[in-house]
């Protein structure tokens, strides 16, 4: 399938006038949005500007009541099956199984996502969030910042093309961040397309190329990261985020 | 679209003028009228039942009524999730609402008529239990709207058991006239029992018809109100 | 509405690839004509490797049902004379009360994990988890009646292991079962969950339960098996229309869950 005639490249995310409303209250509101291919867009905002609302139109957990969005310039509706093959999410909860070990946890995505070779994926993932040690301990046993990783591992197990990163250092110590943001380093490399909500200027300013300051459901500032500074930063999020 | 905008236009503002639905409120209420004057003094009496049959007039018709309205439901569900407009389900539900509403009066007039012929209130005759299951099924269909949060999900939630109820109605029909067997069904009826009968069910359709487009109006105008205020929320 | 199991939706190279080339290892995938199968056996291998660990349902639907058994034991005074009459509506009331418990717990793992989220997150047929939790389902309300339904014949001393019944009961089990486990997800993400389960579940299977009960009565009686087809039928007739329409549901039930 080609688009536009295979003529020029295509967003890896494109949104266009975006809202979604709850009732008599508007989560997002006429949100644009374009994301390359290899970028990474690093979402702010305070709580309640509607940054999980963003993130969980974008995976296809939620319709957007107005707009439309565009994952490679595919829409969801017809083409649910195959966006979410190339979508890896972490979100506030780790979706995983309390009663099965980290590794049946994987083994179970990876099955979910009808990988070829299984074991080696999970092998290879496990690796990578340093977690090899803790395969066999099932996930009531594993400590928060453990879970996340476990979580961060599922979510690159089937080798996505577009991750998307709710709050990924939310409630996780000095150590764990720093870890997320190692990971961000390391994606780089990888020149997968990355989507990151947080409350973190400085992961932001240190691992991606893109901003965008959400402010009670609007875009309120975006804009390239050229090389600007972390005060530069908090002195826009003061101005954009926090000004509503 | 401008909130003045919409205000203004006249539609939105009941005028003085008499609406063709103001026509349809006034058509039920005097077929009404008539059926119940026909009922109490054209029709004649039962022989065997006596004047006590006479609720029949308007048991029979309220049943009917609240089966049609809920092939609405039904149909307006399947619409729902087809089409995703809110409209269906604002049909669905106050057709709901309006069915079990009649379905309640039609277990008490049920009721009443069976205190005066078998001298007690509550038989599990197939037809009154019939209707009494379909009863406890929309009442069910009610209370799961009210305790599921985010309209759009209660929609669906909604439609999805107005869907899976309706097919429970042959099941339930056949299941209850075979637990308590077959029952004569009476015979012919002389011409003013029919043509009095005939007259009710055109004055309950039309008494339906009413409340319905009514109740649509009011969530309708609702809707509106909510998206207006979304609109101008800040 | 994603358009489902038409081949073309299943395997699409298109976009991607286009534009970045795949990175690192590439995570094939397996097509073909098992794959519906092979996502029902991965979510039902899953569902059955936690009830083992946990024995959450089992247990539950057990001693509840045993409970059940005690209380209408002392509720009825059940002795030789009256037993008869209402033995089979104390087995199906057991079993109905037992299972709607175990219906109850089979979406709340889901749910207070969040766990729901990452199965819709997975490119799978929605189908494919109705499918595995119905599975599931009547394998945890099969293993509760395979203890519960002895203790029964035993507690009021009927003979109940004629094959009729157990036909009787497995059938009363599947059509139980698939609207329970649409109405177990709806439910789960109301308020007073615990409450709706039963509220919706029990008016819905008023038919079952009619003809399940008629049917092992007269069973018991030692009617013989063509004295029940009118309701072994009805039962029948409620086991496929309630599985193919909660197949063609259950994906609304579950869009946009949390």
């Amino acid at each position: 399938m080609t688009i536009d005639g295979g003529v020029g490249p295509v967003p890896a995310v494109k949104l266009e006038g975006v809202g979604k409303r709850f009732g008599r209250t508007n989560a997002l509101r006429g949100i644009d949005l374009e994301v390359w291919p290899g970028e990474r867009l690093a979402v702010f905002g305070p709580n309640g500007s509607g940054k999980t609302t963003l993130l969980r139109i974008l995976a296809g957990l939620t319709r957007p009541s107005q707009g439309s969005v565009s994952i490679d310039g595919l829409e969801y509706r017809n083409n649910g099956r195959s966006l979410r093959r190339r979508i890896g999410v972490v979100a506030h909860h780790p979706y995983l199984y309390e009663d099965l070990t980290a590794e049946e946890n994987l083994q179970f995505y990876g099955r979910m996502f009808g990988l070829a070779e299984i074991q080696p994926r999970v092998d290879d993932v496990l690796r990578r969030v340093g977690m090899e040690r803790r395969r066999r301990d099932r996930v009531r046993t594993l400590s928060r910042g453990m879970q996340q990783r476990l979580a961060i591992a599922r979510a690159i197990l089937h080798d996505p093309d577009l991750l998307l990163l709710d709050e990924p250092d939310t409630g996780l110590d000095q150590e764990m961040s720093a870890r997320i943001g190692e990971f961000l380093e390391d994606e780089r490399g990888r020149r997968r397309t990355v989507v990151l909500t947080t409350h973190n200027l400085r992961l932001g300013v240190e691992h991606c190329d893109r901003f965008m300051i959400l402010a009670r459901g609007r875009a309120a500032y975006q804009g390239r990261n050229d090389g600007r500074d972390l005060a530069q930063l908090e002195e826009l999020y003061w101005r954009h985020g926090a000004a509503a | 679209m401008s909130v003045l905008g919409r205000a203004a236009a006249p539609q939105r503002f009941p005028s003085i003028r008499l609406r063709p639905l103001d026509l349809l409120g006034l058509v039920a209420f005097v077929l009404i009228a008539v059926s119940m004057g026909m009922a109490l003094l054209y029709a004649p009496t039962e022989l065997i039942q006596g004047d006590p049959q006479r609720v029949f007039y308007v048991h029979l018709p309220m049943a009917i009524v609240s089966y049609i309205a809920f092939v609405i439901v039904f149909v307006s569900s399947i619409l729902y999730l087809w089409k995703r407009r809110i409209v269906y389900d604002v049909v669905a539900r106050s057709s709901a609402e309006i069915g079990v509403f009649f379905t309640t009066l039609v277990i008490i007039s049920g009721g009443l008529w069976g205190q005066a012929t078998w001298g007690t209130f509550w038989q599990w005759e197939p037809r009154l239990t019939f209707t009494f299951i379909l009863w406890l099924i929309y009442v069910a269909y009610l209370m799961l709207r009210q305790a599921a949060q985010d309209k759009e999900r209660v929609a669906r939630f909604a439609a999805v058991l107005g869907i899976i109820g309706f097919a429970d109605v042959p099941l339930v029909f056949a299941s209850v006239y075979l637990w308590r067997g077959i029952h004569p069904e009476p015979a012919g009826m002389p011409q003013a029992m029919a043509t009095t009968l005939f007259v009710s069910i055109a004055a309950f359709l039309a008494l339906f018809s009413y409340l319905l487009i009514h109740r649509i109006r009011v969530d309708r105008a609702r809707e509106e109100l909510d998206e207006m205020l979304a609109t101008v929320e800040d | 509405m994603e358009q489902q199991l038409s081949p073309a939706a299943i395997d699409e190279p298109a976009a991607r690839g286009a534009v970045v080339a795949p990175p690192g290892v590439v995570a094939r995938t397996v097509h073909g004509l098992n794959r519906y199968l092979r996502e029902v056996g991965a979510l039902l291998w899953k569902d059955l490797l936690i009830e083992l660990r946990t024995r959450d349902a089992f247990v539950s639907m057990l001693v509840f049902g045993v409970l059940s058994l005690t209380v209408f034991n002392f509720a009825f005074e059940l002795r030789a004379d009256s037993v008869a009459l209402v033995a089979p509506g104390v087995l199906w009331v057991a079993i109905l009360f037992a299972g709607t418990l175990g219906l109850g717990r089979s979406f709340s793992h889901e749910r207070e994990r969040g766990s729901m989220e990452g199965l819709l997150l997975c490119p799978v047929d929605r189908s494919s988890i109705y499918v595995a939790k119905l599975l599931a389902n009547i394998v945890f309300i099969v293993a509760a009646e395979v203890v519960l339904v002895p203790v029964f014949g035993s507690f009021f001393d009927v003979s109940i292991l004629k094959p009729g019944i157990v036909a009787v009961i497995i059938l009363g089990t599947i059509g139980f079962a698939a609207v329970g486990t649409v109405f177990a997800a709806m439910a789960v993400n109301t308020r007073a969950r615990e409450v709706m389960l039963p509220i919706l579940l029990l008016p819905i299977l008023l038919p079952l339960i009619i003809a399940s009960v008629k049917a092992t009565g007269l069973l018991i009686d030692g009617e013989p098996w063509s004295a029940t087809w009118a309701w072994v039928n009805l039962l029948i007739v409620f086991d496929v229309v309630y599985l193919v329409v909660s197949f063609l549901v259950f994906e609304y039930v579950i869009e946009d869950w949390g």
